[in-house]
């Protein structure tokens, strides 16, 4: 809802490719803070249930404003970013190297067209 | 004409009739300030969704962008995603939420705050240091972008909801509440209009059998009149007058 207090979400968190991963933080948007990362690399190896408790935790955490995930990396857990409605933290479906960005799989993207389409 | 549709269970009286009347001149002041208050909003959602389309377009362009800059990163520096992976601590890069308040629905939006952080000025020191330097610059930029459009996909889902509340609410109003206050004041009046056709009837009812008892009692006054004279007339005749007889004088 739109009561959700949104004051002390100020960081952004990752979920993607190693150098998706690296670029951002390059940027500064890393925190670590009790052992525990704001980001998450995902691999070839990487399980699928990982990047979802990865989503999950990063969707439940409350300073976490925005969540960047690569698209490729979305694609695999679509199911539940496709449920994911909440305003809070806003999550953006993001490019990776070597995955050029599609805008018909984005699921707000998909939203937009839908309702430009009625 | 009344009893169709839903209507109030309320006892139908004048005070009843006012009150229902004003909930209904309510109910449609509410019914036209929540359709204003929804054109204002799919109006800014409007612009907002065209922008979302817009920035998530550019955005893939910046990502590219960015890419690009690290490859050139690693081909100065040779692979630097563990070293910098280990050493993030602390974000440098923060957002900050604003509200933007558009007709009573509060819409954050995001704002970019950067701390000078420490982290990563050793990253590149052999060589490749510009690389990352400048690397480290265009994410940045592209971070910014992320913000921005992370700001905009926010409001967007706010706006989305309020907006299908919203519509809710004009839609129950218009379909649900209005005819059924219609309903209620039909009733009403109905009732109403029952009760003074059945006062009206009372009403001459009552004048008839009043009338009808006046004449009886009319009529019975007159019999007894008569009656009465008949009775004057033998009493008359069989009493006599008590002066005209002479009494026996009375001797001690």
């Amino acid at each position: 809802m739109a009561t959700v207090s949104f004051k002390d979400r100020n960081l952004l968190a990752v979920i993607g490719d190693e150098d998706s991963v690296t670029g951002l933080l390059l940027a500064g948007i890393g925190h670590v803070e009790h052992q525990k990362k704001n980001f998450l690399v995902v691999d070839s190896k990487t399980q699928v249930s990982t990047i979802e408790a990865a989503f999950q935790e990063f969707t439940e955490r409350k300073d976490i404003a925005i969540l960047l995930i690569n698209q490729h990396v979305a694609e695999k857990i679509r199911p539940t970013v496709d449920k994911y409605q909440q305003a809070f933290p806003a999550l953006l479906e993001i490019p990776s190297k070597d995955h050029p960005y599609d805008p018909s799989k984005d699921s707000v993207l998909k939203r937009v067209q839908k309702l430009f389409g009625d | 004409m009344s009893g169709t549709g839903p209507r109030e269970n309320i006892f139908p009286t004048r005070m009843a009739l006012t009150n229902t009347k004003l909930r209904l001149k309510g109910a449609q002041t509410g019914h036209s300030l929540l359709a204003k208050k929804r054109d204002a909003l799919t109006t800014r959602f409007r612009a907002i969704l065209r922008k979302v389309d817009e920035a998530k377009r550019k955005m893939g362009r910046v990502m590219q962008l960015a890419s690009f800059s690290l490859a050139e990163v690693t081909y100065a520096t040779g692979d630097i995603s563990y070293l910098v992976q280990e050493q993030a601590k602390t974000s440098s890069f923060r957002v900050k939420a604003k509200q933007d308040n558009v007709s009573g629905v509060i819409l954050p939006a995001f704002e970019v705050e950067r701390v000078q952080g420490s982290d990563f000025n050793l990253t590149g020191l052999g060589r490749g240091g510009q690389q990352v330097l400048r690397s480290k610059e265009v994410y940045a930029k592209a971070v910014e972008t992320l913000v921005e459009l992370a700001s905009l996909q926010t409001a967007f889902t706010i706006l989305d909801e309020v907006i299908r509340a919203t519509n809710r609410r004009v839609n129950a109003i218009e379909h649900v509440v209005i005819p059924r206050l219609e309903n209620t004041i039909r009733y009403i009046n109905s009732e109403l209009d029952e009760m003074d056709r059945e006062e009206f009837f009372r009403l001459k009812k009552i004048q008839g059998k009043k009338k009808r008892d006046a004449d009886a009692s009319e009529a019975q006054r007159i019999a007894a009149a008569e009656a009465g004279l008949a009775e004057n007339i033998e009493i008359g005749g069989g009493g006599g007058d008590l002066i005209d007889i002479k009494d026996q004088d009375v001797i001690f």
